[in-house]
C-alpha cells in the first residue's frame, strides 16, 4: 500500500461517493453550530421542508454575542439589552429546540466558545471530518481531526445531508525544528510563521506541522497554532495524534470509555503520516531562534519579533504591499522606525479561541501575579469556556487577575471580535492574544496589536509592549 | 439562486490587497437572521463616514461607478472570517462578478453557492484591467458559457474554473438537492460505521 498522509487517510476514510472530474462527497462526523452563521441555514431547511439528518452529531453554543459581564450573563435571553443580539441567541434555541439540536447556551455549564469546548468536552476527537460556520474551525485539527470552516449555505447543506462536497486540498508540511525559547509560546511560532509565509502563503492547502517543536508544544499549544492556519489562508490544521493526543482525550465527557478508548487509541496513533508519504509542499522553521512577536499592521502577517521597530513602508518589495504597508501605518497611527517597545497600550485583552483556555491564563497571571495594571489602562481576561473559568478560579488565578486590576468575566468571543458590548472605542489602541487585528475588528476605528498571553499580561502592566523574556528571568 | 450565462457590466476598480471579510461586512452587520438586505451595509467603514455621511473618496461612492456589477480587486480578496454574510451583501448590493488575483477559499466557496462568479486572473491581467477602469463606466462582458472576457476595445481573456462549479453557476441548481440523490450511498456509508 502506498504511503500516505495524515490528509489522505481521513479523506479516504469518509469518503461517501467520488466520481472522475467532480469533488468527493465526504461524510462529516460532527457539526459545531454558532448563534451567527446559522440561522439562516436553519430558514433554508424550513423553506424546503427539510430536516437535519443526524442531529445527534449536531451540536450548538452561544458565544459571539453572549454578554461576558457577569451581572449580565446570567439574564433571561429576552433580558439581553441589544435587541438584535437578542434575536439571534433566541433564534438559535428556538432552531435546536424545533430540529432536536444540543445546545450549550450561554446558562450551561459547559458553555463557552465553539472552538474551545469541542476539544474540552471531547467531542473532537482524532481523525473525524469536522465542520462548523466559523473560519477559526482549523482549531481543530490539533488533535488530528480534518476540521475546517464553511458558509452557511454549506452549514444547511451539512444539516440537511451529513455531507459535503471537498475537492482535496493539496498539502503542505510545515516543519518546526528545534525547541521554543523561555518566554515565547505557540502563539508567537504561528504568527512567525504567518509572517514569513504571507496571509494567502497556505491557501489551497491543508497545512500539516510537524517537527520536534510541535511534538513539544502540549495540546492546547497545538490548539493555538492549528487556530489560526487560516489567517495563512489554509483552511485545515493538522498535528498528528501522540501519546499527549490520548492523555488529553482519555476521561473526557464525549470521548470514549474504557476497552472502547483503549480501542480508539490505538487507532487513533496510527494516523499519522507514513514514512515516505509525500507532501506537495515542505516549509521549513527553526523554533529555537524566535522571539515574542507583536503585530504592527492591519493583519496578522504584519509581525515583527518585539525586538524589531515599524517597519518602513518604502522598504516592501512589490508596489501592492509599499500601498498596503502605508495604508496599515496611517490606519494604526505608526510611524516607521518606532522601537515596538515604545508603543503604548490603552486595552488588554486575553481570551478568544486563540488563547482563551487554562494554559493560556496561567500563562499571563504567571506574568501579572504581585504587580499592578497601569494606571488608565482597560484590562479584560475573558476565558474561553465556563470550564476554563471554573479551572482558573479553583487554582486561585481570578484573584491574581483582579488583584492587578483585571476585569474577570464569564466566557465568550468578547472583544476578539467585539460583537458583544466589550468594544474598542475609536482610535484606541489593544494588545490582544485574539487572532485577526484587521481593520475595525474590536471596534470601528480600534487599532488592534496580536500578542501571546504573556506579552498582553506584561503589556498590561508597563502600558506599553515589553519583551516579557526580559521580566521571566 | 439566479443563473449565471453571460452578463456585460460596468466595472468598479477596488485598488487593494487582502480584502478580509469583516471590511466587506463588519460585524455589527451579522446579527440579522435573513440572507437578504445587507447591501445597504456593504464596505461598511470604507463607504460612510463616522458622521454617516458617503465617504466620497471611496469608489463605490463615485458616480462613474455607479451601478457596477463587476468588482475589481487585488490579491487575497475575501481573506478572513467565513461569514456568508460577505458574498450576501456583495450580491445584495448588485455585483455578479468578482475579479482578482487570487481569492481566500471559504469566500470563494461561498460565493458559487450565491451565484457569484468569482474569477482569478494573473497579476499583469488585473493590473491592465485596472489602467481599463480606472477612467469608469469601464464595461466588460463576462461569458461563463465560454470562459471569456471581452470589451469594446478589443480584449479577450480567457479564464478558467472548475468545470463542477461552472455547471452550479449556469443552472442555478440547488446543491442539496442533488446531494440528495445519493441518499442510498450515505446510508450505506452510515450503516457501515455505525451511525445511527
Amino acid at each position: 500500500m502506498t504511503a500516505r498522509t495524515l490528509l489522505d487517510k481521513i479523506w479516504d476514510d469518509h469518503v461517501v461517493k467520488r466520481e472522475p472530474g467532480r469533488p468527493d462527497l465526504l461524510y462529516i462526523d460532527l457539526h459545531l453550530l454558532h448563534e451567527v452563521t446559522s440561522p439562516q441555514a436553519f430558514d433554508g431547511l424550513r423553506r424546503a421542508n427539510r430536516h437535519v439528518r443526524r442531529p445527534q452529531l449536531t451540536f450548538a453554543t452561544m458565544d459571539h454575542n453572549v454578554p461576558t459581564e457577569p451581572e449580565k450573563r446570567f439574564r433571561k435571553i429576552e433580558e439581553i439589552e441589544d435587541e438584535v443580539s437578542r434575536r439571534q441567541l433566541a433564534t438559535l434555541a428556538e432552531n435546536c429546540r424545533e430540529f432536536g439540536i444540543t445546545l450549550f447556551d450561554q446558562h450551561h455549564e459547559l458553555n463557552g466558545v465553539v472552538h474551545i469546548i469541542g476539544p474540552e468536552l471531547g467531542l473532537t476527537q482524532p481523525g473525524k471530518t469536522i465542520v462548523c460556520g466559523d473560519s477559526h474551525t482549523a482549531t481543530h485539527g490539533a488533535l488530528g481531526a480534518l476540521a475546517f470552516g464553511i458558509g452557511t449555505s454549506e452549514v444547511e447543506h451539512v444539516l440537511a445531508t451529513q455531507c459535503l462536497w471537498q475537492a482535496k486540498p493539496k498539502t503542505m508540511q510545515i516543519r518546526v525544528s528545534g525547541r521554543l525559547p523561555a518566554g515565547v509560546s505557540a502563539k508567537d511560532l504561528i504568527l512567525a510563521i504567518i509572517g514569513r509565509i504571507g496571509t494567502g502563503g497556505a491557501t489551497g492547502f491543508a497545512v500539516e506541522y510537524t517537527g520536534e517543536a510541535i511534538e513539544d508544544l502540549s495540546i492546547e499549544g497545538r490548539l493555538t497554532v492549528c487556530n489560526m492556519t487560516i489567517e495563512a489562508g489554509a483552511r485545515v490544521g493538522l498535528v498528528a495524534p501522540d501519546e499527549k493526543t490520548i492523555a488529553y482525550l482519555k476521561g473526557r465527557l464525549y470521548a470514549p470509555k474504557g476497552a472502547d478508548f483503549e480501542r480508539a487509541a490505538e487507532k487513533w496513533l496510527a494516523l499519522g503520516t507514513d514514512p515516505g508519504a509525500r507532501y506537495d509542499r515542505t516549509v521549513e522553521f527553526e523554533a529555537g531562534e524566535l522571539a515574542p512577536q507583536v503585530t504592527w499592521g492591519t493583519n496578522p502577517g504584519m509581525v515583527v519579533p518585539v525586538t524589531g521597530r515599524v517597519p518602513d513602508p518604502d522598504k516592501m518589495p512589490t508596489q501592492v504591499e509599499k500601498e498596503a504597508a502605508r495604508r496599515a501605518l496611517e490606519y494604526m497611527g505608526l510611524v516607521p522606525g518606532t522601537p515596538i517597545t515604545d508603543i503604548p497600550v490603552d486595552c488588554v485583552f486575553i481570551g478568544s479561541c486563540t488563547n482563551g483556555r487554562i494554559e493560556d491564563l496561567r500563562e499571563a497571571a504567571r506574568v501579572v501575579r504581585g504587580r499592578k495594571v497601569k494606571e488608565g489602562v482597560r484590562a479584560l481576561v475573558v476565558p474561553g469556556s465556563q470550564a476554563v473559568k471554573r479551572q482558573a478560579e479553583a487554582e486561585g488565578l481570578d484573584r491574581v487577575f483582579k488583584e492587578a486590576g483585571f476585569s474577570w468575566r464569564e466566557s465568550g468571543c468578547s472583544m476578539c471580535l467585539a460583537m458583544n458590548a466589550d468594544v474598542l472605542a475609536p482610535g484606541e489602541r489593544a494588545a490582544s492574544t485574539s487572532n485577526r487585528n484587521f481593520e475595525g475588528r474590536q471596534g470601528r476605528l480600534s487599532r488592534t496589536h496580536l500578542v501571546g498571553p504573556a506579552m498582553a499580561a506584561a503589556a498590561a502592566v508597563a502600558g506599553h509592549f515589553v519583551d516579557v523574556r526580559t521580566w521571566l528571568s | 439562486m439566479d443563473k449565471f450565462i453571460k452578463l456585460t457590466g460596468i466595472v468598479a476598480p477596488l485598488d487593494r490587497a487582502d480584502v478580509d471579510t469583516d471590511q466587506i461586512i463588519p460585524k455589527q452587520f451579522l446579527k440579522r437572521v435573513e440572507r437578504t438586505g445587507f447591501g445597504q451595509f456593504l464596505f461598511w467603514d470604507w463607504r460612510y463616514l463616522a458622521g454617516g455621511e458617503p465617504n466620497p473618496e471611496f469608489v463605490l461612492n463615485q458616480p462613474p461607478y455607479k451601478g457596477a456589477t463587476i468588482l475589481l480587486a487585488r490579491k487575497n480578496f475575501g481573506c478572513g472570517s467565513s461569514r456568508e454574510h460577505a458574498p450576501w451583501a456583495l450580491l445584495d448590493y448588485g455585483f455578479r462578478v468578482i475579479i482578482a488575483p487570487s481569492f481566500a477559499d471559504i469566500f470563494y466557496n461561498n460565493c458559487f453557492q450565491n451565484g457569484i462568479l468569482p474569477i482569478s486572473l494573473e497579476e499583469s491581467a488585473v493590473d491592465a484591467l485596472f489602467a481599463k477602469a480606472a477612467p469608469g463606466g469601464y464595461k466588460l462582458t463576462v461569458d461563463l458559457e465560454n470562459c471569456r472576457l471581452e470589451d469594446a476595445s478589443g480584449l479577450n481573456l480567457s479564464f478558467t474554473i472548475d468545470p463542477n462549479r461552472r455547471e452550479m453557476l449556469m443552472s442555478g441548481l440547488d446543491e442539496i438537492g442533488m446531494t440528495l440523490r445519493f441518499e442510498p450511498e450515505i446510508s450505506r456509508w452510515e450503516a457501515a460505521r455505525g451511525v445511527v
